[in-house]
């Protein structure tokens, strides 16, 4: 049975249907993927993109809000994968394909990946040169998926990173660790960065914004990034 | 219809032999949950018998090859006898492994006992060294038939020679159908019935109620007059296609221009078969033979433009085509190019829904390629289980296997670490140290007490001041088994704002986890 992609309830349903039948049909594959509610203000995932992120909990935030609404997601190169704050962060383990452990062939795996999931998490395990990128965002943009790196990458659409972490809870050997606030920056080409406070993970091990972002969002990433 | 019917006994010994890369002549028994299932000519001399233990086997043979059973191994082995066989006579049926049937081929040999002559050669040529075959008028008598002729050999029942050749049988050859078969053989031995002719004179009525549905199928079957429907494989399709150049063309342009409608034509062809290619040999042909073959695969399915790409990858780049001066001229004209669709699939597996997501179908088939590159147990699916330390909490399953022996989730597991699951989980924790204020190694005493304030720390080659730190938490998993013996948690904040989960046991400190 096919895994159905809850539909934005904002916008029109035929509006919305219009976009997946255009880009079935080869047209601009630019269709947007969900993200998390919280995350909905501050980053809009684009298929074809490449989205660069600093730490394995972004990475995972990133890919939970398209395996909440039904969509495959894989991770590759990922040898340390925490299944349960996957799991916490709403991904859905049964949609998840792992590859721990890509070695030399990451670049045709992750090609592969990117052909049938919606969402692939890659750290790369080497560095990228310009033009196995540029193989890669070729294959997004016919396949319509995101390709989310953890660590360098040439080309990205947005990079975010966690500035100024807390940890709230452990108290010279008494407490334990309770929940992290960290400030999110979301830069986007040469345009200043995006920030918002956060509460990653919380005390229930979601993620949730305290403070929303102080500029504007630049929403249509896209047309900013060229 | 004359039926043929080849028979290769002790097909799981033969499989499983061939699969263990061992002789088939030595004495070997294929075993069922711990009861001889099938053994070989060799082991049968010895006093091996099927239904025999494991241990009176071995007792009787004490040089006996066990094998596990395999039903899957055994079909796999078949298929090439499957193909061999197809190659000479198409409409092949499988009746199970070491056991087909095909419509006898006739005239064109010269005659059946010809013709099951070159059947023989041909199997003994391609491996299959004891196969013997049986000709008749209806399945059951050919299979009997095969049954009875000697390795390699053929016999051959006239046409309407069946009830003749079956009467003299004895009731024992039931046996082969099963339990079901057994049980009615024992029956009619004790009702006096020896062969099948004494079975076939009784009336029909009569056995029906006595035996029900089996015994009237058998009483057909004895008289020679079973229904033979043979459920023969349908060949595939032929969706080869060609375009004759005339007169040869020597540029690969004009080739690959000339080759677009004849890639339309394969593609419509199949999109009307509501196929699609993922794999394509592509031949070219120049004075009549073959010059360049090449299978490309790709990873969705073949368009037009894909199989016109190929055609010109192929041509550019095959060295006995191409001339070394001109890279855009091909050394010897091309006079025919051939499409062959090698693996097709269903076209509605490689569909986007409309309603979104990718078919579980289309994942399925990527991973297998995935799989294809970097092997088989690379690919992993996550799942969580019960358990305290984060590692014991999850664990890989390679995709495409169930999940088996997980421990439960829904125990209470005291000594757990609570609060936020770490998002990085190290399989194989790495070694750090933790130093206290003075420099040195901070360690864990017997009663439980920290022998000093940790301070500084190392992960990845870098020290780093402690910025905040909880712990010691004890725990002491195992002891009963030689587990990983006494050791304690501590959760590390470092300057930088990452949290890490660190263990102090008898090994040194270890990573565990990281909160990144």
């Amino acid at each position: 049975m096919t895994p159905t992609a809850a539909l934005d309830p904002e916008r029109p349903v035929l509006d919305q249907l219009r976009d997946r039948v255009t880009a079935m049909e080869g047209g601009p594959a630019r269709l947007p993927v969900p993200v998390l509610p919280a995350l909905s203000g501050l980053v809009s995932l684009r298929t074809g993109g490449t989205y660069g992120v600093d730490s394995a909990s972004l990475g995972l935030a990133l890919a939970a809000g398209a395996s909440e609404a039904g969509e495959w997601v894989g991770f590759a190169g990922w040898p340390d994968f925490g299944a349960e704050a996957a799991a916490g962060l709403g991904i859905e383990l049964s949609r998840t394909v792992l590859v721990p452990d890509v070695g030399e062939h990451w670049l045709e795996v992750t090609a592969a990946l990117v052909d049938v999931l919606r969402v692939v998490v890659l750290r790369p395990p080497a560095r990228v040169d310009a033009r196995s990128a540029g193989v890669l965002d070729a294959r997004l943009r016919k396949r319509s998926s995101v390709l989310v790196v953890w660590g360098d990458w040439p080309r990205c659409e947005a990079r975010l990173g966690l500035e100024d972490v807390r940890w709230s809870g452990p108290d010279r050997g008494q407490g334990r660790l309770r929940a992290r606030h960290a400030r999110i920056a979301v830069r986007r080409g040469a345009a200043p960065p995006v920030r918002a406070d956060l509460a990653f993970p919380g005390e229930s091990g979601s993620l949730s914004l305290l403070a929303p972002p102080a500029e504007r969002v630049l929403d249509t990433s896209w047309q900013a990034s060229g | 219809m004359r039926i043929l019917v080849v028979w290769c006994p002790d097909w799981s010994v033969v499989a499983a032999l061939s699969e263990a890369e061992r002789s088939p002549a030595e004495p070997a028994a294929v075993l069922a949950a711990g009861v001889v299932e099938v053994c070989n000519a060799p082991a049968r001399a010895d006093g091996v018998r099927r239904g025999q233990r494991r241990r009176d086997a071995q007792a009787r043979c004490p040089e006996l090859v066990l094998l596990e059973a395999n039903p899957d191994r055994d079909v796999r082995h078949f298929e090439p006898v499957l193909e061999t066989v197809e190659a000479l006579r198409p409409g092949v049926a499988s009746l199970r492994p070491g056991l087909l049937a095909v419509r006898a081929p006739g005239r064109w040999f010269g005659g059946e006992a010809n013709a099951a002559a070159v059947l023989a050669e041909t199997l003994v040529e391609a491996g299959v060294r004891d196969c013997r075959l049986g000709i008749a008028d209806d399945l059951f008598t050919a299979e009997q038939a095969a049954r009875r002729a000697r390795a390699q050999e053929c016999e051959v029942v006239a046409a309407g020679g069946s009830a003749a050749y079956l009467r003299e049988l004895p009731v024992e050859v039931l046996e082969a159908d099963g339990a079901e078969g057994r049980e009615a053989v024992s029956l009619l031995r004790r009702l006096g019935l020896r062969t099948l002719g004494d079975l076939a004179g009784l009336p029909l009525d009569a056995v029906q109620d006595r035996f029900g549905r089996y015994g009237a199928r058998v009483w057909r079957q004895a008289r020679g007059e079973s229904p033979t429907h043979l459920a023969a494989r349908t060949p595939p399709p032929d969706l080869t296609a060609e375009i004759a150049f005339e007169p040869p063309l020597d540029s690969v342009e004009a080739i690959c221009f000339s080759v677009r409608t004849t890639a339309e034509r394969l593609v419509t062809e199949l999109g009307s078969r509501q196929l699609v290619a993922t794999g394509v040999r592509i031949e070219a042909e120049h004075d009549g033979a073959v010059a360049s073959s090449r299978t490309w695969l790709h990873p969705r399915y073949f368009s037009v433009r894909d199989l016109v790409d190929r055609v010109h990858w192929q041509l550019q780049g095959s060295s006995s085509l191409r001339s070394r001066r001109d890279p855009g001229a091909v050394r010897a004209p091309v006079e025919r190019v051939r499409f062959v669709p090698e693996v097709l699939e269903p076209a509605a597996a490689h569909s986007d829904g409309l309603w979104g997501g990718a078919g579980e179908e289309l994942v399925e088939r990527g991973v297998a390629r995935v799989q294809a590159m970097v092997g088989f147990d690379a690919v992993t699916r996550p799942v969580l289980q019960g358990g305290r330390g984060p590692a014991d909490r999850q664990t890989a399953v390679p995709w495409g296997e169930r999940a088996t022996g997980l421990r439960p989730r829904d125990r209470p597991w005291p000594g757990r670490i609570p609060g936020p699951a770490p998002c990085r989980v190290f399989a194989d924790p790495l070694a750090t140290e933790v130093r206290d204020d003075v420099g040195r190694a901070v360690a864990v005493t017997e009663r439980g007490a920290v022998t000093g304030e940790p301070t500084r720390f190392r992960v990845d080659e870098a020290w780093q001041p402690v910025a905040a730190w909880a712990g010691p938490w004890p725990v002491d998993e195992s002891w009963w088994s030689g587990g990983s013996g006494r050791a304690s948690r501590f959760q590390v904040v470092g300057t930088d704002g990452r949290a890490w989960l660190l263990r102090c046991g008898p090994e040194g400190w270890r990573v565990e986890a990281g909160y990144d």
